[in-house]
C-alpha cells in the first residue's frame, strides 16, 4: 500500500490532530511532578497537629511550604485540566459543545489555580 | 435460529463480565475526576485561610463535619489510587508489563499500595 503522507507532515510527525506527542507529555511531565507533590501535601496535612486559623496560616507562611504548595497547585490544576480535556473529547460527541466545554474548564482551573497561588503568597506574606 | 457465526464476539457490557483490569481502568479516570474536584475544595479552603477567621471556620466547618470526614477519607483513597495508577502507566509508556499477567500483578499492587498509604496517613493524623 502507498504512504500517502508527504516526506513534510512525516519529519513533523504532527499527525492527523496536529498536536503530536505534546498533550501526552505535559500529561506525564505533570504527573511525575505531582508524585513527590501528592506524598507532601498528604502527610503535610497529616501530621499538622493542629487545623485552626492560626495553625494553619502558620504552615502556609514558611518559605518551603508556601513554594511546594504553588508547585502543587499549578501542576495539579495543569494536570486535572488536561485530563478532563480527554474526559470531554471522549464523552461529548458534537463539536460545539465539546469545544465550550474545554474552554469552561480551561478557564475555570486558570481562574481556581491563580486564586490558589494568589491566596498562598496572601498569608505567607502576612507573615 | 442457531448462532452458527464463528466469528468473535465484541463483548457487549450488559453480558460480559469485565475483567479487574478494565475495572481499575476506569476507576483511574473517575478518581482522576474526583481528584478535580479535590482540589478546587483545597483552593477553597486555602483561600478562606487567607481571608478572615470568620471565612476559614466556615470552611473548616464543614471539613470537620462527620460528612467532610468521609470526604477526606475518600480523597485520600482516590488521590492515591490514581498516583499508584499513574505510576503504573508511566511504567507501561516505557513498553513493560503490558502482558495480562504483569498488568493483573501490578493492578492488585495499585490497589493494596493505595489502601496502605490511606490507611498510614490516616494513622499519622491521628497520632498528630
Amino acid at each position: 500500500m502507498s504512504n500517502f503522507r508527504t516526506p513534510l507532515s512525516r519529519v513533523k510527525g504532527l499527525g492527523s490532530a496536529k498536536e503530536g506527542t505534546s498533550h501526552f507529555w505535559s500529561q506525564r511531565l505533570s504527573a511525575i511532578a505531582l508524585v513527590p507533590l501528592v506524598l507532601w501535601l498528604a502527610f503535610s496535612i497529616a501530621s499538622l497537629p493542629d487545623m485552626d486559623y492560626i495553625a494553619i496560616r502558620e504552615w502556609l507562611s514558611t518559605p518551603f511550604n508556601a513554594i511546594v504548595m504553588i508547585l502543587f497547585i499549578i501542576a495539579g490544576f495543569y494536570h486535572a485540566r488536561l485530563g478532563l480535556q480527554v474526559v470531554i473529547e471522549d464523552y461529548i460527541g458534537s463539536h460545539g459543545p465539546r469545544t465550550a466545554a474545554i474552554i469552561a474548564v480551561t478557564f475555570i482551573a486558570a481562574a481556581l489555580g491563580v486564586t490558589g497561588v494568589f491566596s498562598v503568597m496572601r498569608i505567607a506574606f502576612a507573615g | 435460529m442457531a448462532w452458527n457465526d464463528k466469528r468473535p464476539l465484541s463483548p457487549h457490557l450488559q453480558h460480559y463480565k469485565l475483567p479487574l483490569t478494565a475495572y481499575l481502568s476506569v476507576a483511574h479516570r473517575a478518581c482522576g475526576i474526583v481528584n478535580s474536584v479535590a482540589i478546587v475544595l483545597l483552593v477553597l479552603l486555602i483561600a478562606s485561610a487567607a481571608g478572615t477567621p470568620e471565612s476559614y471556620s466556615f470552611m473548616s466547618g464543614i471539613a470537620n463535619s462527620w460528612f467532610g470526614k468521609l470526604a477526606l477519607f475518600g480523597f485520600t483513597v482516590t488521590l492515591y489510587y490514581h498516583m499508584a495508577n499513574g505510576i503504573r502507566h508511566l511504567f507501561w509508556d516505557t513498553g513493560r508489563g503490558l502482558d495480562l499477567e504483569t498488568a493483573k500483578k501490578s493492578g492488585n499492587a495499585c490497589l493494596i499500595g493505595a489502601g496502605a498509604l490511606s490507611v498510614i496517613t490516616w494513622m499519622v493524623a491521628a497520632a498528630s
